[in-house]
């Protein structure tokens, strides 16, 4: 299915205005991220998509050539997962997932057979009579996952579907969610405020701030190409080198580099990956800190600009603590992005 | 030893406690089933009293037990969809009112009678009838209902629960039915349970209200210590106990149910 938002926008009953007017379409079996840090109007978009808020007049939405805009959620036919997963205590996993298909009035052995095959595909067959209270937060995930999809909606929504769950359950959760979206087949928006789980799981990622759509691509466009220092610093957290731009010159705290472009009215943005440690560098500074982090070390390094700067090292000889080294940073790698107005 | 010794204590005045409060309702029960109280068992047990009870008193047995039921409809059917609005849209005047609906708690039963005698006391037909009583119970009875089942639905988070239920394809009516209403069950029971044992013990208000033809098992009682002998006053008691204490008991296990879940 194709959804297709045209203006719209969503202003509160106090006069905030949490979405500017946007246009967002996504094509049919594609999986789309919204990102953005808390407040930014990406949970207040998918209430709107869910039929959850109602958008301000002149908004429209479209399932495929249906316009929606008017149906209440329970006649969009949109699955949904919440970050709290919203299951329903009163009932068993299998009554859970099994819901959404009796409210479509489903004779009972095609309900009983989606069940199963369901369960089947979210490898929950195991937990398919347990009480909702005896599972454990990764298992809760996939029954709420379950349960949206059981009922073939057109369009699966998940809000900040894996927030709910620590560290390191949820970075294994994070790969089997990308598998199963797959895995589906279906057209599918989530939420969230972390990169990289956007990028791990979406074809494509929107990128908001402040109530608006501020760049949509692919998680490599987004990185290889931000078009502004929002999108920059928050997707792969680029570093603002703050100097004295002059044409394609750039002066540093310690040292001078040379930019792609002529950068004036710009601001030039670096990856701590860009950053090389080499003793022939035109730049110089001290090392703060260094953490081993097994592949590879991260230095925290100051005196270059007026905040630290941070640098990816992979070779043997570590720096030391306190010690001046030399920099450099490929011309090509820098960012040069508009300067907020 | 100081320990044991502290324990012996604690241990002698919680028994005379109990045995202060329990040998005269005991005294009272034994009598009930004594030939003559003034003779003392000696004069042997027997059930007499008890069948005198259920002939003078029975229609009063019939018409607590009625009256209780209906208050409980009635309640349910006020009581379930008020907690749920309250419980839906929380905020200041929710409050409000849910401290207005509990106001009846603040005003002696005898006030509220009066009252209610003054504004429908004249409406004969209204008057004379079991009906009038059961606004008094009602009325007394509901903040019970309203708290027990609001308790527990704020503890929860409905709002996300129905709408993941409106999600899947559930009306406003299947969400209320599959979701809030099994969901509330542990306070339901509980409010339930309350307002039934005290509809039946309900006296101050029902008292007031009350006529000849008309009396609860409570008014009956305060009837039969005025102008029976104490040997079947006593049987009343015993009556009254039997029919009390299992649902007191009843109502203790769901309270502490409904209260587990609400924390």
């Amino acid at each position: 299915m194709t959804l297709n938002l045209t203006t719209t926008a969503k202003t509160f009953g106090d006069g905030t205005k949490a979405l500017l007017p946007t246009n967002l379409k996504v094509n049919t079996g594609e999986i789309v991220s919204l990102l953005g840090p808390s407040g930014c109007g990406k949970t207040t978009l998918l209430r709107i998509i869910a039929g959850l808020e109602t958008p301000d007049p002149g908004g429209k939405i479209w399932f495929d050539s249906d316009d929606v805009t008017d149906l209440p959620v329970e006649r969009r036919q949109v699955g949904m997962v919440f970050q709290s997963y919203a299951l329903f205590p009163n009932m068993s996993v299998r009554a859970n997932i099994g819901y959404g298909l009796k409210m479509k009035k489903l004779p009972k052995a095609d309900i009983e057979a989606r069940v199963s095959e369901v369960l089947e595909m979210c490898q929950l067959n195991d937990y398919a009579q347990r009480a909702i209270t005896a599972l454990s937060g990764g298992q809760r995930q996939r029954v709420a996952l379950a349960r949206a999809i059981a009922p073939r909606p057109r369009l699966l929504l998940l809000d900040e579907p894996l927030s709910a769950l620590d560290a390191a359950l949820r970075e294994t959760l994070r790969d089997e969610l990308a598998i199963l979206l797959r895995k589906f087949n279906i057209t599918a928006i989530f939420v969230t405020h972390d990169q990289n789980e956007a990028m791990a799981i979406a074809d494509r990622v929107a990128v908001m701030s402040h109530g608006e759509i501020v760049q949509s691509g692919t998680p490599e466009e987004l990185y290889r190409k931000p078009n502004s220092t929002f999108v920059a610093s928050f997707v792969g957290s680029a570093m603002h080198l703050a100097g004295e731009i002059n044409g394609s010159k750039l002066k540093l705290k310690g040292g001078e580099v040379s930019l792609p472009a002529d950068g004036t009215g710009c601001e030039a943005f670096v990856r701590a990956e860009n950053i090389q440690i080499n003793k022939n560098g035109s730049l110089s500074g001290y090392v703060d800190t260094v953490t081993f982090l097994g592949t590879h070390y991260r230095v925290g390094i100051s005196g270059v600009i007026s905040e630290p700067i941070t640098s990816i090292f992979s070779g043997n000889k570590v720096p030391k603590l306190g010690e001046k080294i030399r920099l450099t940073i490929e011309t090509q790698s820098i960012l040069l992005l508009p300067s907020k107005a | 030893m100081f320990r044991s010794k502290t324990k012996l204590l604690q241990l002698t005045v919680t028994l005379t406690a109990c045995a202060f409060l329990l040998i005269p309702t005991l005294m009272s029960v034994l009598a009930g089933v004594t030939v003559n109280y003034f003779k003392g068992v000696s004069s042997g047990l027997t059930f007499k009293w008890v069948l005198n009870v259920w002939e003078l008193y029975a229609d009063s047995i019939f018409l607590s037990l009625w009256l209780a039921i209906a208050c409980l409809i009635v309640t349910l059917i006020i009581g379930l969809p008020a907690a749920y609005g309250l419980a839906r849209h929380p905020g200041w005047l929710s409050r409000l009112l849910e401290e207005f609906i509990s106001l009846p708690l603040a005003v002696p039963g005898l006030a509220l009678a009066l009252a209610l005698l003054q504004l429908y006391g004249t409406l004969s037909g209204f008057r004379t009838s079991w009906t009038f009583i059961l606004v008094g119970h009602v009325l007394y009875t509901l903040p019970f209902m309203v708290r027990s089942i609001l308790a527990v639905l704020a503890a929860m988070d409905l709002k996300t629960l129905e709408e993941g239920a409106a999600s899947l394809g559930a009306s406003p009516w299947q969400r209320f039915r599959d979701i809030v209403v099994p969901n509330a069950m542990p306070g339901i029971l509980a409010g339930a349970l309350t307002v039934v044992t005290l509809s039946i013990g309900e006296f101050n208000l029902t008292w007031m209200l009350h006529t000849p033809y008309l009396k609860t098992l409570p008014v009956g009682l305060a009837d039969s210590y005025a102008s029976m002998r104490l040997e079947i006053a006593s049987a009343y008691t015993l009556v009254f106990f039997v029919l009390i204490v299992p649902l007191l008991m009843a109502m203790q296990w769901a309270s502490a149910r409904a209260q587990r879940i609400a924390q």
